[in-house]
């Protein structure tokens, strides 16, 4: 099956946490996985003192479980768009085409942007749509809930703009 | 019981790759490894996102309580404040709405053929979280921790037992669900 129910795929997700809680200690998260993956390519510049940049000292530039986890996710996508015949390499999205036309230096650019400003927000909130959006509201944290609210604040007012004002 | 599993650090690099794959194939087949998905959400015509999230939340929050009151888990809820929850939130928000992707469906997007979430979004999101890293000193030093609020969960904040606020939250969650759906969103 191409798609499955969102209800089907969201009580699986969350069979999935109680896994990683129980067996991992952990909650699922995404973001930080960039960050190490960010000082990882700064060492290959700047040597062994990265480390010392106090950010590093918390979240050391190695590869960890939830690296494991993220690089899991995009193997996971590939299997499941393979075997519904979903997988297609492709540069500009429909929605993006219909509204705003089909160039694909522009939507890379904008894309681009997008991951600089998210990434910086996702470390400055200290979680993701994932880490505070679903394990920190499942387990009632008051920090993720005001953060995982703020997301959908700043996105939903940021494509209104892009899409109802820019390309409307 | 699963603490000597917890400190195998080489098992759980096994383990973290076998549930991100289970992660990543499910949220394909939810759709939200598509932008078209992801964007229509924010634009408040396609509610798979919210739906998705939703009932994640709500399996997710009796489970962990449930297995936290045998003593099979415990919480590790993240410190805020509103310096970082709320303006970090908003930044986040912005640059979710223009790439289209978080970061965990980003990963997925790539796996599923999207080149620009592959040469825009993964690159801009490792040059992003290398600014902040620079510039997390100055931050920490002040607006991170104006309005702190620690790792504060709402139990705690009530002074109630765990299943006094789990229990109303799971039926304002489904509730709402279901309102959704009435309104064929």
């Amino acid at each position: 099956m191409k798609q499955w129910s969102p209800y089907a795929v969201g009580v699986g997700i969350g069979i999935l946490s109680w896994f990683t809680f129980l067996l991992s200690d952990r909650p699922i998260g995404c973001s930080t996985a960039f960050a190490r993956t960010s000082g990882m390519i700064e060492r290959l510049f700047r040597g062994s003192k990265v480390a010392e940049k106090p950010y590093y000292a918390l979240f050391a530039p190695t590869v960890d479980w939830e690296w494991m986890l993220v690089l899991g996710i995009a193997i996971g996508s590939f299997l499941s768009a393979q075997l519904s015949g979903e997988f297609h390499m492709r540069w500009v999205p429909g929605k993006w085409a219909a509204a705003l036309g089909y160039e694909p230096v522009l939507r890379v650019a904008t894309a681009l942007i997008g991951g600089i400003i998210m990434g910086f927000g996702a470390r400055w909130a200290g979680g993701c749509t994932s880490g505070h959006g679903i394990s920190g509201t499942l387990q009632l944290a008051v920090s993720s809930w005001v953060a995982a609210i703020c997301f959908f604040v700043g996105g939903i007012v940021t494509a209104v703009i892009i899409f109802r004002l820019i390309a409307g | 019981m699963f603490r000597t599993l917890h400190s195998k650090d080489g098992v759980q690099l096994v383990l973290g790759l076998l549930m991100g794959v289970v992660f990543g194939f499910l949220l394909q087949k939810g759709g939200v490894t598509k932008y078209d998905v992801i964007i229509g959400q924010l634009l408040l015509t396609d509610f798979t996102v919210i739906k998705i999230m939703l009932s994640a939340v709500v399996t997710g929050m009796i489970g962990i309580h449930a297995l936290k009151s045998v003593g099979l888990a415990q919480l590790h809820p993240k410190p805020g404040s509103l310096g970082a929850s709320v303006i970090g939130g908003l930044i986040f928000g912005v640059g979710f709405g223009t790439l289209g992707y978080c970061p965990g469906t980003l990963a997925g997007a790539v796996g599923q053929g999207y080149l620009s979430a592959l040469v825009g979004g993964i690159i801009g999101i490792l040059i992003g979280a290398g600014f902040f890293a620079a510039l997390y000193p100055k931050l920490d030093a002040g607006i991170l921790h104006k309005g702190d609020f620690g790792e504060l969960t709402f139990p705690r904040v009530l002074k109630v037992n765990q299943w006094t606020v789990v229990i109303p939250a799971v039926s304002v969650l489904v509730g709402f669900l279901l309102l959704l759906e009435k309104a064929g969103l």
